[in-house]
């Protein structure tokens, strides 16, 4: 590897500070399963390695009021092992159990795996899913952003420079709230996603829906969130009619690439087979609650 | 650009070593302290040869700062037996040859530790997908997979399977 400076912070000021006073380029280390791999291949050369680890409030699940809050840097290992959250949100902790290996889980973040900015990242649709927020830290101060506006393209966010995102906040499920997360990959563990597709309901006592997101990954250069799959669930129980509308809605949003894993066709096709299977967990999930 | 000075505990004892700031864990243990236990297969976090157990944690040393081991607890191959007394895990991959070049064994060998140390009851699935992450070419896993069950029969205290050698 190149040589480079690291330094790690042990508050959120002195993490600005370092990244503010940085000539060149700096670079946030959270698990470093992405950063390592790209520092080693030379597709980047930063001058100085901000380590976000020894942050206290950036490591670590605490609830707060209506809010789980998930310290940015946080491993996968972590958030797997709090029954609370994996209780609320089990389609987001499956997000996170897909990412990579054991090994890789005893590192990786929704942090870095966000603002690797992949398209085909496994932890994002399911937060942006269930509506979280990111609160950002920088040299103008914090601001608070929906996971959604992060991510603007393959390797690219809306973070300025000397910016970092420090914790998720993530609203807890109201009654009869709950998601699922799936992805389609050619073999069974190790690989990335072809497609990926989170579905966050909302249900009546009755089973009708009443609130939902749908987000796709890996079909379009960001995440997406259909709308109009959504708009299919709401004001329906999950019969043959929605889950038609649904699969439809989920294909249209497409704008896949042809590559090694999977042809354009190939997958909007499975986009669409994700979206219902997803929502059938959901609403089992949601409605088994009281 | 000076070296870091680190203060770490390694297998269980203090270890102070001086690194640049790019060098991994993994060429620390094997460059700096010597401990060549640890593999390096793929260098990218795919092939599981140079995994450690980081605070209680199976990672990957080849995608880890050795100056991240600062004031934290690493675990390598070289700390899994007690002295002459290999591990029920070592004990078990000899009995049943789960190995073949040995390449992958050391990290082989501490992922299946880390898996037991939380879990001394894992069904063959879970422990499948536990070391889905350390890759083996020349064994098969099917060996690695029973050597790492019967350790962990043993380890309950049950006899453990007897194995024709
Ligand atoms: C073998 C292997 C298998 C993998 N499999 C998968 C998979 O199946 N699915 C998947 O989605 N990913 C996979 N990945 C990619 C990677 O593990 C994930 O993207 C992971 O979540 C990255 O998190 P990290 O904490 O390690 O990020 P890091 O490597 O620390 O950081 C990644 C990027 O985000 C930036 N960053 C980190 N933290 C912050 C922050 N707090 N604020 C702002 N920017 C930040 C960094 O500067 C860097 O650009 C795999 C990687 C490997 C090596
Ligand atoms: S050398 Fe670290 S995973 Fe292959
Ligand atoms: S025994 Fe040769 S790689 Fe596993």
């Amino acid at each position: 590897m190149p040589r480079v400076s690291y330094t790690a912070p042990a508050t959120v000021d002195e993490a600005v500070k370092a990244l503010a006073g940085a000539a060149g380029l700096a670079k946030v280390l959270s698990g470093g399963t992405d950063l390592l791999v790209q520092l080693k291949s030379g597709r980047l050369a930063p001058e100085l390695i901000v380590d976000m680890k020894r942050i206290p409030e950036m490591i670590g699940i605490r609830e707060e009021g209506e809010f789980f809050v998930i310290g940015a840097a946080t491993p996968g290992v972590m958030l797997s092992a709090h029954e609370r959250l994996e209780h609320a949100f089990p389609g987001i902790v499956e997000g996170v159990d897909l990412i990579g290996s054991t090994q890789i889980q005893g590192r990786a973040s929704i942090a870095g795996n966000l603002c690797n900015a992949s398209p085909a990242a496994d932890s994002v649709p399911p937060v942006i899913a269930a509506r979280a927020t990111a609160v950002i830290a920088g040299p103008n101060g914090r601001r608070e952003v929906a996971v959604e506006a992060i991510v603007i393209g393959p390797g690219r966010t809306s973070l300025a420079k000397g910016e970092f995102v420090v914790e998720f906040k993530v609203p807890k499920p109201k009654p009869r709230q709950c998601d699922a997360y799936l992805r389609f990959i050619p073999r069974t563990e190790m690989d990335i996603a072809v497609v990926g597709c989170a579905v966050n309901v909302t249900l009546d006592a009755g089973g009708t829906c009443i609130d939902a997101r749908v987000v796709l990954g890996a079909v379009a250069p960001t995440q997406l969130i259909v709308d109009e799959a959504a708009q299919a669930l709401i004001g329906h129980k999950l019969d043959a009619d929605t889950l038609a509308k649904l699969d439809l809605a989920a294909q249209r949003a497409c704008k896949p690439i042809t590559d090694k894993r999977g042809t354009i066709e190939y997958r909007i096709k499975i986009a669409g087979v994700l979206a219902r299977r997803a929502a059938a967990i959901a609403f089992e999930r949601a409605a088994a609650r009281a | 650009m000076s070296k870091h000075h680190v203060t770490t505990n390694i297998n269980g004892e203090p270890v102070e070593f001086l690194c640049e700031a790019q060098q991994t864990m993994l060429d620390v243990l094997r460059d700096e302290l010597h401990l060549t236990g640890s593999k390096e297969g793929c260098g990218s976090g795919d092939c599981g040869a140079c995994s450690v157990i980081l605070d209680g944690k199976v990672v990957c040393s080849c995608l880890m700062l050795g100056v991240e081991a600062e004031g934290r607890k690493v675990i390598t191959i070289e700390g899994i037996a007690q002295g002459d007394k290999l591990h029920p895990v070592q004990q078990k991959f000899l009995e049943h040859a789960a190995l073949q070049c040995g390449f992958c064994t050391p990290g082989l060998i501490v992922a299946a530790k880390a898996l037991l140390d939380e879990n001394l009851n894992p069904t063959e699935e879970e422990t499948r997908y536990w070391l889905a992450g350390n890759l083996c070419r020349c064994t098969g896993y099917d060996k690695v997979i029973r050597a790492v069950l019967d350790a962990a029969a043993v380890m309950r205290g049950e006899p453990g399977a007897s194995v024709s050698t």
